[in-house]
């Protein structure tokens, strides 16, 4: 899993029938500090109720994404799985609640 | 997917034995340009492609969907030959001879 | 799974048989600013785009997963039209505005 930030939304009117009901975010993976990290930008499915501006868990990859969404075969291969409160390392808090 | 062109051939005489029977080709990695990207991939042959074809190869897990390439250790697979590819509307390339028999570039 | 653009489209007429019928478009990966992000990939796509659609694309196993026939070398596929990219910086796209 990656460390990512919600950075827009998505909105495809005409799509695979997987992503019915499906709310599909931009994010950008960063680093611990919450810089950006040296990756590019994924389009995933929200499962948590995410916002544009929350730290978040990506799941980028396939067939663990799957496996959580229970639907067999599908072209899906990004999942949020997480809204991230607290970043600590090495007992310093780099991302938390003010 | 990406575009590469069969620049070569591998022989390998010792490889584990679940590749034996690959034809393994050297592609170079073209841009939509038609230009050398810099790199090459080493890659399952699927379909038969000759030297000098421009074809497409796929990577990753997806290269072992293929009966030829399903669970064996393979990361990129030739999967078909490219007769022409156009960009904004404007052919970039098309293979010799497809212009005589009249192959016209289809609109998008 | 990202954006991209369609720049074109790829003709092969020998090729897999799993991919017969199979249309074959040339996509450009973009980033949040609407730059392009890396290299042309040439995707399978499911949803009818066009030249200069911004589309989702699938990537990875997943793609292959999109089509009908499921067991083929298929790493990217087109599964989106894009109408609306709503985002902080500067790329934004909304196809209502722009017609």
């Amino acid at each position: 899993m990656k460390l990512a930030r919600v950075i827009g939304t998505v909105v495809t009117p005409v799509q695979h029938k997987a992503f019915d009901g499906q709310r599909l975010l931009a994010v950008r993976p960063i680093e611990p500090d919450g810089t950006d990290a040296a990756d590019r930008m994924f389009v995933a499915i929200d499962r948590v109720d995410a916002g544009v501006g929350d730290t978040v868990l990506l799941m980028a990859e396939g067939s663990s994404t799957r496996d959580l969404l229970g639907m067999g075969e599908v072209p899906i291969r990004c999942s949020i799985v997480g809204v991230i409160d607290e970043i600590e390392v090495a007992g310093e808090t780099l991302y938390g609640p003010e | 997917m990406f575009i590469g062109q069969v620049v070569g051939t591998v022989v390998s005489t010792m490889k584990d034995e679940k590749v034996c029977d690959l034809r393994l080709q050297i592609v170079r990695q073209l841009d939509e340009n038609n230009e050398a990207r810099g790199g090459y991939v080493v890659a399952a042959d699927a379909i038969g492609a000759g030297h000098g074809d421009l074809v497409l190869y796929a990577q990753g897990s997806s290269a072992r969907q293929t009966e030829l390439t399903d669970g064996r250790p393979i990361d990129a697979a030739i999967f078909a030959v490219v007769d022409s590819w156009d960009v904004d509307g404007k052919v970039v390339y098309q293979k010799e001879g497809l212009e005589s028999i009249g192959v016209e570039p289809a609109e998008v | 799974m990202y954006l991209a653009r369609v720049i074109g489209r790829v003709v092969a007429t020998h090729k897999l048989e799993g991919l017969v019928g199979q249309k074959l478009l040339l996509v450009r990966p973009l980033d949040e600013q609407g730059d392009v992000q890396g290299p042309a990939v040439v995707a399978c796509d499911v949803v009818h785009s066009g030249l200069g659609d911004i589309v989702h694309v699938a990537d990875g196993k997943e793609a292959a997963m999109a089509l009908d026939d499921s067991f083929v070398p298929v790493d990217a596929t087109i599964v989106g039209h894009v109408e609306q990219f709503a985002h902080d910086g500067q790329f934004a796209h909304d196809d209502e505005a722009a017609s």
